[in-house]
């Protein structure tokens, strides 16, 4: 029988077979951040080992640094001296680490991309449950704990017991307007938060086929969303053109080996999935979340959901609990929630083509009164494209933020915040209780519907904005 | 890491699902650069609410935490672990658990149990109806007790060997270093390398 594309991935990893036990999986490429390193490079050094290979790993500054004055020391003490202590372990190490200021700084997912290290065929993990963004290129791609961080510095291999396999085969045109963000909350919604838990998800069908390199990223970004650690894109010619002249490409001969191999990562026709999914592109619609779990969204044109007409007793008082945390009610329009702040950012959307499709919406217009446009780029060399472009000036012009690259407000640990009970539109990815700050209330959508929900100030998508 | 084969204490509901590494332990406590010291950082913005359950003085000194399902969705965080573990807790029983979390806790020795929802609500009522009942959750015979009623529960087989012998996973791994270098030596050369510095 064929095999899928994840088992092909996985099968050319196998340091060792378990029988029984977890097979011991081959890791080519580790990234690290300053936030879930340190304790690792700890048990390093307690247990006097060496980190293995440092030539397959690299690290970058994301969560925890600020995105205004990063020129300057990082004024946080305690954010201060989890960076140093990153740059300390690293050279202690000797790992390649882009720190503030270089250019290949950046949010780890964005910068993994951008370098042409995420390549086809690769295992790639890191500290970070968004690795599953990197599956966009056909390679299999995880978030991993601490332990297991320091696991892969020491050994630069993982047990691990082979995941399930899943189709979501997304088939026809996304009308004007529908994103690659549209398709995966949409996905999510339907298959709920844990739906993909133990599946490696699989992404194919023409909508996905058609879609850029970054809008791939987006969607296997959130497959931890619905609860699986990887999700994946078969590798095609859009693949190849996007890696090619990246700095870390395959050069001379070894490019054409790399796209034979390559061009073998498909599932095989008579492959089987342990489960399928399909989606018809043509039906869906911008979408917004409105709970507390990315589960918890409809498409934008709809309304807040009542608990009441739901059964299944938990199911309601999540509902229930969600919609108390949100200060929402049932039957509410989602288009009249008023906003306070829009985030345009993360490793989900803070690519050059979301920020490109933001200032295509938001040039000539204006931000409107009582809201805050932040606009953080996902990497120092995003935000440099960016600015070559002009995209810069046509958001500054229109009242907004223009920041250095980091995660900032997708998860608060800088002083990109929100104020408690202050409620954003945010292109990031998790809209859990606080996420943005202690007391926010987030609604997850699109860097089109970001950009519009700026300008109308409540939930809002491109369409519904007025000529200019 | 110290063996686990049974532990007695007493527990403490948590009625809710998709409770989120987040809610665990929030993004401002992930700045520390220690392995300890987590115990203030658990559930922190739920714990400032005096009626939460934690604070509720029939549970105090709890070491088992029951949950709805979806426990530990989000952020691969160990940190939520770690805040956990720091707190008193020393297993946690849901209906289901999200993977990284699981993974993480099978590392550092929490464990985390697998019963069904309906064994979850019948576990709730004794423990709101009697806070002082010892329940006991047992990894050899993978069976959690509490006075009259007991169930099984579910775990990995490979986390529970792992737990029962206190086995450490990179002690395991080395001893497979030779077919690491094997498999290494046949990598192909296309695969991209960094540098590394001086
Ligand atoms: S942007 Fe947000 S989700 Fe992505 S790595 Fe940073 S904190 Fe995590």
């Amino acid at each position: 029988m064929g095999r899928t594309l994840a088992e092909k991935v996985w099968s050319d990893h196998v340091v060792h077979e378990g029988d029984g036990l977890p097979d011991l999986l081959y890791i080519d490429l580790h990234l690290i951040h300053e936030v879930t390193s340190p304790q690792a490079f700890d048990g390093l050094r307690a247990a006097g080992r060496p980190l293995r290979r440092p030539d397959l790993t690299v690290a970058t500054e994301d969560h925890n640094i600020p995105t205004v004055d990063v020129d300057k020391p990082i004024a946080d003490p305690v954010s201060r001296i989890q960076v140093e202590t990153l740059r300390k372990n690293c050279e202690e190490f000797r790992v390649t680490l882009f720190p503030l200021g270089d250019v290949e700084q950046g949010i780890v997912h964005v910068v993994g991309p951008q370098m042409g290290l995420t390549q086809p065929g690769m295992t790639i993990v890191c500290g970070d449950s968004h690795t599953s963004t990197h599956g966009a290129f056909g390679a299999l791609a995880f978030g991993i704990g601490t332990s297991e961080v320091e696991h892969v510095m020491a050994t630069q291999t993982l047990p691990l017991k082979p995941f399930k396999t899943m189709a979501i085969t997304v088939e026809g045109d996304l009308p004007v307007g529908v994103t690659s963000k549209d398709i995966i909350l949409a996905v999510i919604a339907k298959i709920g938060t844990a739906g993909g838990q133990g599946y490696v998800l699989e992404y194919r069908g023409s909508a996905i086929k058609a879609l850029s390199m970054e809008g791939r990223m987006t969607i296997c970004n959130m497959s931890i969303e619905a609860g699986a650690r990887a999700g994946m894109v078969a590798p095609d010619a859009t693949t190849f053109e996007y890696i090619k002249g990246k700095s870390h490409a395959p050069q001379g001969s070894d490019w054409e080996a790399a796209v034979a191999y390559w061009e073998t990562l498909v599932t095989d026709p008579d492959a089987r999935f342990d489960k399928e999914i399909t989606f018809d592109a043509s039906t869906l619609r911008p979408f917004v979340t409105w709970g507390t779990n990315p589960g918890q969204g409809l498409p934008l044109d709809q309304v807040v959901p009542d608990p009441q007409s739901y059964t299944d007793p938990v199911e309601r008082a999540a509902i229930e609990s969600a919609l108390a945390y949100m200060d929402l009610r049932p039957g509410q329009p989602l288009k009249e929630i008023p906003i306070d702040t829009v985030f345009l950012g993360s490793c989900t959307n803070g690519r050059i083509e979301d920020l490109r499709a933001a200032a295509h919406v938001i040039k000539n217009r204006k931000v409107a009164d009582g809201v805050r446009l932040l606009v953080v780029p996902g990497s120092t060399r995003v935000r440099l494209e960016a600015e070559s472009e002009g995209l810069d000036q046509i958001f500054l012009d229109a009242g907004a933020e223009w920041r250095g690259a980091g995660c900032s407000m997708c998860l608060a640990m800088n002083s990109d915040k929100l104020n408690p009970g202050e409620r954003s539109a945010s292109t990031s990815n998790r809209n859990f209780e606080g996420r943005q700050g202690p007391g926010g209330r987030t609604h997850l959508v699109s860097p089109e519907v970001a950009a519009a929900t700026a300008v109308r100030g409540t939930l809002s998508a491109p369409a519904d904005l007025v000529e200019v | 890491m110290e063996a686990f084969t049974a532990h007695t204490g007493t527990a403490a509901p948590l009625r809710r699902s998709n409770v989120d590494t987040d809610q665990i332990i929030p993004a401002e406590y992930l700045k520390r650069i220690t392995r300890h010291g987590f115990e203030d950082a658990l559930f922190a913005s739920w714990r400032k609410d005096p009626e939460f359950v934690l604070n509720l003085p029939q549970y105090q000194d709890v070491s088992i935490l029951i949950t709805g399902p979806d426990f530990g969705t989000g952020s691969s965080r160990e940190h939520a672990v770690w805040a956990l573990q720091d707190y008193g807790f020393k297993v946690v029983l849901s209906s289901r658990f999200a993977d990284i979390f699981r993974g993480n806790s099978g590392k550092g020795g929490l464990l985390t149990a697998v019963i069904p929802q309906t064994a979850i609500e019948t576990l709730w009522e004794i423990i709101e109806s009697s806070p002082n009942t010892p329940i006991t959750v047992d990894l050899q015979d993978r069976k959690v007790t509490a006075g009259e009623y007991s169930c099984d529960f579910e775990v990995d087989d490979y986390v529970r060997w792992r737990l029962l012998e206190g086995l450490d996973d990179i002690g395991i791994t080395l001893e497979q270093a030779d077919a690491i270098d094997e498999f290494e030596k046949s990598r192909p050369s296309f695969k991209p390398v960094l540098t590394s510095s001086p």
